[in-house]
């Protein structure tokens, strides 16, 4: 059995990397786009060579999922992958409504699930997961709006009576350095995390002693992964924050993308860990608040922080639905009949988005009043109506 | 109550934060204020910023006509100005770079 579901758990851990590579393109090139700094496939080739660069400086990997939310001692490899299978489902669910949500949260919530319907309430560490996940997650939107209506403040005034091209170049530029740092950053802290499942896995099954670090492969495997993720763009979310959520204009597009990059590298090096979408959304809500002429459309806000709510519980409860159903199966046989389900489930939704593309070409047209659709109207209206 | 927040962290993120992320895209922004001014300056072929393609923002006027006097500026204003705008850049670029190092100490 072990051998197979070590296989299954890697490429499930794997495709979760991707999904957070085109989940958080947006965090870091959503402002860029919507500027005009980078043509958008420029924008997300740049993203997932930085990405890619980012997770080889990753070098002390722990193997450790949640560490500090769940009794580790407990995590088992079907916990694990049916942890993931949540994760990867509301990545997808998101993705489709286009909605900007934290990766992280996606994936704790699963693991949270999966072992809540393992091995019950003894299994979570509620405490870990108030101070480490709930509380951040209320606290970055906030530092980094008001960072960021700081900065676009100054910047609009700063800038006012600047000669309009110059201006608006300059300002491009500086913007790129910033979604740069972002980029870089987010490839070093967001591969970390599936290098951490994998190695986790490798470790339960006895591939790997208590302790290991991360082998190579493991390292370079989702090094490309979650570049490759980054590269396919998801174009829904990188919408809904460059053009839905506040229409981004250049000096708002640098204080944005500044304030991200500060806050996050930030974070990390006081050590208190605040969630890179929670960040980036915060940031460009307070680029609308510090522009004199800025609007946030706050329909569109309110449906983000309404996902954001319900990521651990609906993400837990797939994690649970889905460990149950292994369990129930039993053996390789139940990890095989969920992996199957994900993935006919993420060709099926897959295969729904066709019928109303976001690309590259239309992520940028205008977004009409406070529609709260990803799609871009003027597509929309030339197709026939699709139930929500 | 710090069992539940960082409160130590969280006060160092936020102003260390806004130092770094409102404050050099201020000091960026301070950058090209004074290559705005640089390309104003007028010199014997007339503003630069005929040759940068710029139009002035609205309601600007252009600082050889400001006040109607025809007043001009002495040509190393501009370059003060140039000077000024590399410091502010310079200072953004190191900045930049301590954020890379930051990144790779931490990985």
């Amino acid at each position: 059995m072990g051998d197979t579901v070590l296989v299954l758990v890697v490429v499930t851990a794997l495709a979760f990397d991707f999904t957070n590579g085109f989940h958080d393109t947006a965090n870091s090139m959503a402002a860029s786009i919507a500027t005009g700094a980078l043509r958008p496939r420029a924008a997300v080739a740049v993203s997932a060579l930085l990405n890619l660069v980012g997770a080889f400086l990753s070098l002390s990997v722990a193997a450790t999922i949640a560490s500090g939310l769940v009794n580790t001692h407990l995590v088992t490899l079907p916990i694990v992958f049916a942890g993931l299978a949540g994760g990867i489902s509301w990545n997808l669910a998101t993705w489709f409504l286009g909605i900007p949500s934290s990766s992280s949260h996606a994936l704790i919530g699963g693991v949270i699930g999966a072992a809540l319907a393992a091995a019950g309430t003894d299994a979570v560490k509620w405490h870990g997961l108030v101070q480490k996940v709930v509380l951040p997650a209320v606290l970055s939107p906030v530092v980094a709006t008001l960072i960021a209506t700081v900065g676009a403040y100054l910047v609009y005034r700063i800038t006012r009576g600047v000669p309009g091209r110059t201006r608006d170049r300059g300002l491009r530029l500086g913007q790129v350095g910033a979604a740069s740092m972002m980029s870089l950053a987010h490839g070093t802290n967001d591969a970390q995390k599936t290098m951490g499942v994998i190695t986790l896995a490798l470790i339960a099954n006895g591939d790997l002693p208590a302790g290991a670090k991360a082998p190579t492969w493991v390292i370079v495997a989702c090094a490309l992964a979650i570049s490759l993720g980054t590269y396919c763009g998801g174009w829904r979310i990188i919408r809904t924050l460059g053009k839905g959520l506040v229409d981004i204009a250049p000096p708002q597009g640098i204080a944005a993308d500044s304030s991200s990059a500060a806050t996050i590298l930030l974070s990390s090096h006081f050590g208190y860990s605040l969630s890179t979408t929670h960040v980036a959304s915060g940031s460009i809500i307070g680029t609308g608040l510090g522009a004199p002429d800025g609007q946030v459309r706050w329909a569109i806000a309110r449906r983000m922080v309404t996902a954001w709510l319900l990521t651990l519980p609906a993400a837990g409860l797939v994690g649970a639905g889905c460990y149950a159903v292994v369990h129930g199966i039993g053996g390789t046989m139940g990890v095989a009949v969920v992996f199957v389900l994900l993935v006919a489930g993420a060709a099926a939704l897959f295969a729904r988005s066709r019928r109303r593309v976001v690309d590259a070409a239309n992520v940028t047209d205008e977004w009409a009043g406070t529609h709260t659709a990803a799609v871009p109207v003027s597509l929309a209206s030339d197709q026939p109506p699709v139930a929500a | 109550m710090t069992s539940w927040i960082n409160l130590d962290a969280l006060w160092k993120i936020v102003v260390v934060g806004l130092a770094c992320g409102a404050g050099l895209p201020a000091v960026f922004a301070v950058g090209l204020r004074a290559l705005g001014h640089a390309e104003r300056v007028p010199s014997a072929a007339g503003p630069v910023s005929a040759l940068a393609g710029g139009e002035p923002a609205e309601g600007v006027v252009p600082l050889g006509t400001r006040g109607g006097t025809g007043a001009t500026r002495r040509p190393a204003t501009g370059w003060l100005a140039i000077a000024a705008a590399c410091a502010c850049f310079a200072v953004v670029l190191a900045a930049i770079g301590c954020g890379i190092d930051l990144i790779v100490s931490h990985g």
